[in-house]
């Protein structure tokens, strides 16, 4: 925790534009080694108006600073719930740095690319293997697109059934991604209400023939093992659908169950949550996806099997859903993804489950006190508080601005919908028990401060680069480029 | 194992304070016939030492650019990438970050985004860009998405041949059970046919599609089809593969394109066997509302102080879930950064100077080629670092041939292009020097090295 006596140096920086000098560069370029030739004059366009001109020293100074004004994994504890932000091992950076990845280009022959198919193949193998499903793509650049593709392929594998289904069920505690990316696939979203777990009756009350899939995410967002998945599965197969899991938790099942065990038909992974690839500030994720045996037929082109002593990309595949995007995947996550698996093993990847369930039980019991928790049962790797019990009108966006006045970044908030002013919290398993206990101390002190010292929450935070923005204003009048 | 920090001791006093005898305790609430009844069949972890070993030994199986002479383009291109991009980009403050949806403690990412969105109408000539999409093919199909939301009731869409095989691959994923009908424009001498596009041209139609340049690297006359797809009240997507050539031909916003998609894997961002990449998406201020994924925006904090914020939320997946504009969530954070750095050590004049230099280079190799007894140079018009060769012999034998001489090239068209047989894509950027030109003219004709 941040102590009353931290100080800090805020700087302020000025937009690349408005630093910019006419005739300062910041580059150099080999000299022409061939005869100078330009387009024909008319096609030429005049200079970019505008575009900044900078010398080396200043673009590393610029983003410098930027850079302090963030505050990422490395810079401390980050409980962001369901987003599992788990510490990003450095030499995962150094694996998708080798020369031999980073300078291979996607139209290289299959021959030229061994290493990386390879990399490839043993990567859907290992995911198969944490995850029980026999098929996998590694293309999807994100868990949304994942998604989109997993339904792509449950609406294809119907069609060609000859059937036509129009409606997806999806409980009220999911990703807004999973409405999102079945109505892509032009289905109707029947929303389906749980009572912190989904009942098979609720499913029952909705399933019917024209149900192309239930979309589930196991455990939930409350973190919450849905623990009649089985039957549940049993149920939609039985007329017809299939079951879609989106395995954003997976982080609580390595090694204790495989959604492919439970009757799932289609997850994805992402592989920026489970397996400890960097976030950036928003991305690139990766997002592959695992499908039972029947839907491997359907999977997008191209995929990466075995040929002889090595491998190759497959493209005939008649039944695909087709391409996603322009190549392979994110391949240089995929690196980091497969390093991650190589460093935990099979051992390793079941303690990290282990101990991110152990720390989210921990700040349950540390905070269950002075927090009010909606959902009682038994929970696995995050824990969702609601804003009920909060003295002097404080609410749950109080509470997060005023931690990060304490030094931390603030949980999930106001998600899942289906919980008051919720706080989410997802520990994950790479905090120790100290980092852990003051962020708990942090959050007691806080639910003091509500009752004595209302003020200190709705005034933060004080101590970040900005104070709370006006977000209002931002989208009444939006301004989204600077202007000279 | 080093990234987990508890010690036994720990483990059992949290345990104590749960009010739990086990770590397996805590699994209660998954049934027994969920339970995974044995241990995962993956190897032990290796130590960092034997890990590094072991995928450096794999890396070495793959031939890059940096150990062949490389042709290779179609969309993902071999630019040099100073010291100081990936140097900037491993602070961690960046990339261990999450999206910055706390913006008090994002306001690194948030301005830098800020900055790319404003890099992003310069380069296109557009007034308003979003924070990037996955990359340049998904970019293209969520451009066809919006042109039909602000489009009404238009449900046909014309797609240039000239577009990269894998960005018409991606549009037709994305439609596929959408009410969406897509239709082929053929090409003539490289380029967009436009007497094939007038015919095809009604009030049904939302947008016309093309690459600029194309993915035979040929400047499209973008003003040209601007003004025949408005005349039907349709909107022009402008698709930008190799991003550079904006430095040097008009930019598609003043050609008269209504959006601008585009791959941004050029500036910066290793080739890394093709992703990631960046897709970039601008358009006119009057699409602002409708478009795709993450916006930032700027504003001020309680003090009246400068600060930035993700905005127009209303129009995302996790407000409006199925009616949202789009079900993507990220932005490509990383990849943002290198493209920005990347444009800000080049700058205005650095940028003019880079796509000069391509410019130069292909146009050595092109009149080379072009020399060779058997060669053609198959389309006439302008080209951006990229063009076809027609080829003696089937290119896939020939390319076979310089592979073993250690040239990769170019790419064989045939697959996508049945009525180029013969046809080979070559590319050169700056990172082909005159040596490497001669090689490969050399190999082409038959000669030894």
């Amino acid at each position: 925790m941040i102590s009353t006596e931290s100080r800090g140096l805020v700087l302020d920086e000025k937009l690349l534009f408005e630093q910019s000098q006419p005739g300062r560069i910041g580059y150099s370029i080999a000299a022409l080694d061939v005869p100078a030739v330009l387009p024909e004059s008319k096609l030429l366009r005049d200079d970019i108006s505008g575009f900044p001109e900078l010398s080396e020293v200043d673009v590393v100074r610029h983003y410098t600073r930027l850079s302090t004004w963030n505050y990422g994994v490395d810079s401390g504890f980050y409980p962001l719930g369901s987003c599992t932000m788990k510490y990003n091992p450095k030499v995962n950076e150094a694996a998708a740095r080798l020369p031999g990845f980073s300078d291979l280009h996607p139209h290289a022959p299959d021959n030229f690319s061994q290493g990386a198919l390879e990399l490839m193949y043993n990567l859907q193998c290992d995911l198969g293997e944490v995850s029980g499903f026999p098929a996998m793509t590694l293309q999807p650049a994100a868990g949304a697109q994942g998604e989109f593709a997993g339904m792509l392929m449950i609406r294809a594998w119907q069609e060609a059934k000859g059937e036509k289904r129009n409606k997806v069920i999806i409980p009220d505690t999911a990703h807004g991604t999973n409405p999102a990316s079945a109505a892509l696939c032009g289905y109707e979203v029947i929303t389906v209400p749980s009572d912190g777990v989904l009942s098979k009756e609720a499913v029952a009350a909705v399933m019917d023939d024209d149900v192309a899939a239930l979309m589930v995410t196991n455990p939930n967002t409350l973190g919450l093992f849905e623990a009649d998945i089985r039957e549940i599965c049993d149920l939609v197969h039985e007329r017809g659908g299939l079951v879609y899991s989106d395995g954003a938790n997976l982080n609580a099942l390595m090694g204790i169950s495989r959604p492919g065990d439970l009757g799932i038909d289609v997850m994805h992974f992402n592989l920026h949550k489970t397996f400890s690839t960097p976030h950036g500030g928003g991305g690139p994720g990766s997002g592959p996806v695992g499908v039972v045996e029947k839907l491997k037929p359907f999977l997008p082109v191209p995929f990466v099997v075995q040929d002889g002593d090595g491998y190759k990309l497959e493209y005939n595949c008649p039944q695909s859903i087709g391409r996603m995007k322009s190549f392979f995947g994110h391949f240089s996550i995929l690196v980091r993804a497969y390093s991650y698996i190589l460093s935990m093993g099979g051992t390793g990847l079941k303690q990290a489950t282990e101990l991110a369930v152990l720390n989210a039980n921990y700040i349950r019991a540390r905070l269950e006190g002075e927090f009010d928790l909606p959902y009682k049962q038994r929970s696995l790797h995050e824990v969702v508080f609601s804003e009920d019990g909060l003295h002097n009108d404080c609410h749950t966006l109080d509470v997060a601005k005023r931690l990060i006045d304490y030094g931390y970044h603030p949980p999930t908030i106001y998600f899942p919908l289906v919980v008051h002013g919720a706080l989410m919290i997802e520990p994950t398993e790479t905090e120790s028990r100290q980092s852990i206990d003051e962020f708990c101390d942090a959050m007691l002190a806080i639910a003091a401060e509500a009752k004595n010292s209302p003020e200190l929450l709705k005034q933060a935070p004080v101590r970040a680069k900005v104070k709370r923005l006006d977000e209002a204003t931002a989208a009444r009048k939006p301004k989204l480029r600077w202007n000279s | 194992m080093r990234y987990l920090p508890h010690t036994d001791v720990e483990i059992q006093q949290m345990l104590d304070t749960i009010g739990v005898s086990s770590i397996e305790e805590l699994f209660s609430g998954v049934p027994e016939e969920c339970r995974l009844k044995r241990p995962l069949d993956l190897p032990v972890g290796k130590s960092e030492s034997e890990l590094l070993g072991f995928l450096r030994e794999l890396s070495l199986k793959n031939i890059t650019v940096s150990t062949c002479d490389s042709f290779l383009g179609g969309g993902a291109y071999n630019h040099f990438i100073p010291a100081v991009v990936d140097h900037l980009v491993s602070r961690s403050e960046f990339y261990t970050a999450y999206t910055p949806y706390q913006p008090e403690i994002s306001q690194g990412t948030l301005q830098a985004i800020f900055e790319f969105q404003t890099l992003i109408c310069q380069l296109t000539g557009m007034d308003v860009a979003n924070a990037s999409m996955y990359d340049g093919a998904s970019a293209c199909a969520e451009a066809v998405l919006l042109t039909v939301r602000a489009g009404k009731k238009r449900k046909k869409v014309l797609l240039s041949e000239t577009l990269p095989p894998q960005y018409r691959e991606t549009v037709a994923t994305y439609c596929r059970y959408l009410d969406i009908e897509l239709i082929i424009i053929a090409h003539a001498n490289g380029v967009t046919d436009t007497a094939k596009l007038q015919t095809l041209l009604d009030d049904q139609v939302a947008a016309v599609v093309v690459g600029y340049p194309n993915y035979f690297g040929q400047v499209e006359d973008l003003a040209a089809i601007a003004e025949l797809t408005h005349a039907v009240g349709a909107r022009l997507v402008a698709t930008v593969a190799e991003p550079l050539s904006l430095a040097l031909f008009k930019s598609p916003g003043e050609l008269g394109a209504d959006v601008v998609v585009g791959e941004g894997q050029s500036f910066g961002i290793p080739m890394s066997y093709g992703g990631p990449g960046i897709g970039f998406f601008a358009v006119r201020k009057k699409d602002m509302r409708v478009l795709p994924g993450r916006l930032v925006g700027e504003t001020v904090d309680q003090d009246g102080k400068r600060g930035f914020v993700l905005t127009l939320a209303t129009r995302e997946q996790h407000i409006r879930r199925e009616k949202a504009t789009s079900n993507i969530c990220s932005n490509q954070g990383m990849c943002i950064l290198m493209v920005s750095i990347y444009l800000a050590l080049h700058g205005k004049q650095g940028l003019r100077s880079l796509a000069e230099l391509n410019y130069a280079k292909a146009a050595y190799a092109k009149e080379k080629i072009g020399q060779l007894d058997g060669f053609e140079i198959a389309f006439s018009g302008e080209s951006f670092n990229e063009f076809v060769v027609t080829c003696p012999e089937s290119p896939t034998v020939l390319r076979q041939r310089l592979e073993q001489q250690g040239i990769l090239a170019g790419i064989d068209l045939v697959k996508d292009y049945s009525a180029l047989e013969n046809g080979l894509l070559v590319c050169v950027t700056e990172q082909n020097n005159r040596e490497q030109i001669d090689r490969l003219t050399d190999a082409l004709a038959g000669g030894d090295l």
